[in-house]
């Protein structure tokens, strides 16, 4: 387990992004990154639900969190890639265009595809959590305490 | 992971499953008579038949037995990507997969209590032949009398005198399927 956390580090990354894309964006990007390749499906797109777990303060014992709505399919590509793709939601379309994606990124073409789809997604993601922060951040209230004249 | 797990699933996995399931039940309601299901290309030393039986009625709550050569890593692998189906001991099996002479001996899987005989094994077994011939089988779903070349008879008399408890049998040879529910009498 050890070895694959090293390898896979690079992956995960890009897996969390794709899964985590908004509706149509990964589709959008794939396709104006120039024309798919050509694959035949191992796992055709299906829906499911899957349960989130979580840990209280992310070291205290797993609960069920609750479930949410998965699309996972699997294909391989002519040159042997194999992508698979598990995204949140029911959209088998983007489903399909993730997997493509994770199986274009392990190609020799992957630094296109990294550069077309995955940095984009990468500074969209970057840039809504930085909003969102920015916005809490703008609410936040400092307590201090003022010198107390009892000592 | 090797690249025979991945491929050699259903094409079309609800049409495929309704099929394979329709002939699985046909086969465990009229016991002797032998069915041609297709559709799963497991890698060896698996056949079509016990591929398909598996791909059609596993899933990640059916825990599998893999007895003798069908215990291998292109098998598991191959399982565990198309069902989820959690490999397990044969005492904790919901279904076991082997040869005759790899399964037995049957003392060890779970025959269901009076209870809840449900809670039985599936015993999916691999034959190098299968014919309507052989042993006499009678009982519910056979009209007069059907014959199948079974491996053996004196397992499936003790078996079927457990009844209602007791395992099930389903005989896979390349792509013919038949099978033996406890209520059928060998002879």
């Amino acid at each position: 387990m050890k070895d694959l956390a090293d390898d896979h580090t690079d992956r995960k990354a890009w897996m969390g992004l794709l899964a985590k894309a908004p509706a149509g964006r990964v589709t959008a990007l794939l396709d104006a990154s120039g024309p798919r390749p050509a694959f035949t499906w191992l796992r055709q797109p299906e829906i499911g639900s899957t349960m989130v777990r979580g840990r209280a303060g992310a070291t205290g014992a797993p609960f069920n969190l609750g479930e949410m709505t998965v699309t996972r399919c699997a294909l391989r590509l002519e040159t042997g890639e194999v992508g698979h793709a598990y995204i949140q939601g029911r959209r088998k379309d983007d489903a399909e265009a993730a997997a493509l994606v994770d199986a274009l990124m392990q190609s020799p073409a992957g630094a296109t595809t990294r550069a077309q789809v995955i940095d984009p997604l990468a500074a969209e993601r970057h840039a809504a959590k930085a909003t969102r922060a920015a916005k809490a951040a703008a609410t936040k209230v400092d307590f201090f305490t003022m010198v107390r004249g009892d000592d | 992971m090797q690249p025979t797990a991945l491929s050699g699933g259903f094409a079309d996995p609800a049409i495929a499953a309704a099929h394979a399931f329709r002939a699985v039940m046909e086969a465990t309601a009229r016991p002797g008579t032998i069915h041609e299901i297709t559709g799963a290309a497991p890698p060896a030393p698996l056949s079509t038949a016990a591929g398909t039986v598996i791909l059609t009625l596993c899933d990640t709550d059916t825990p599998i037995y893999l007895a003798g050569a069908a215990d291998c890593a292109d098998v598991r692998s191959w399982i565990a990507f198309h069902t989820g189906a959690p490999i397990a001991g044969p005492t904790h099996c919901m279904f076991a997969l082997g040869t005759w002479d790899a399964l037995g001996p049957l003392d060890t899987y779970p025959k269901g209590s009076s209870d809840y005989p449900d809670r039985s094994a599936t015993l999916i077994v691999e034959c190098d032949t299968l014919t309507a011939t052989g042993a006499t089988l009678t009982g519910p779903g056979i009209k007069d009398s059907a014959a199948l070349s079974l491996p053996e008879t004196a397992a499936f008399q003790a078996n079927a005198r457990l009844f209602p408890r007791g395992l099930d049998f389903v005989f896979t040879c390349g792509a013919r399927l038949a099978a033996l529910p406890r209520s059928t009498r060998v002879t």
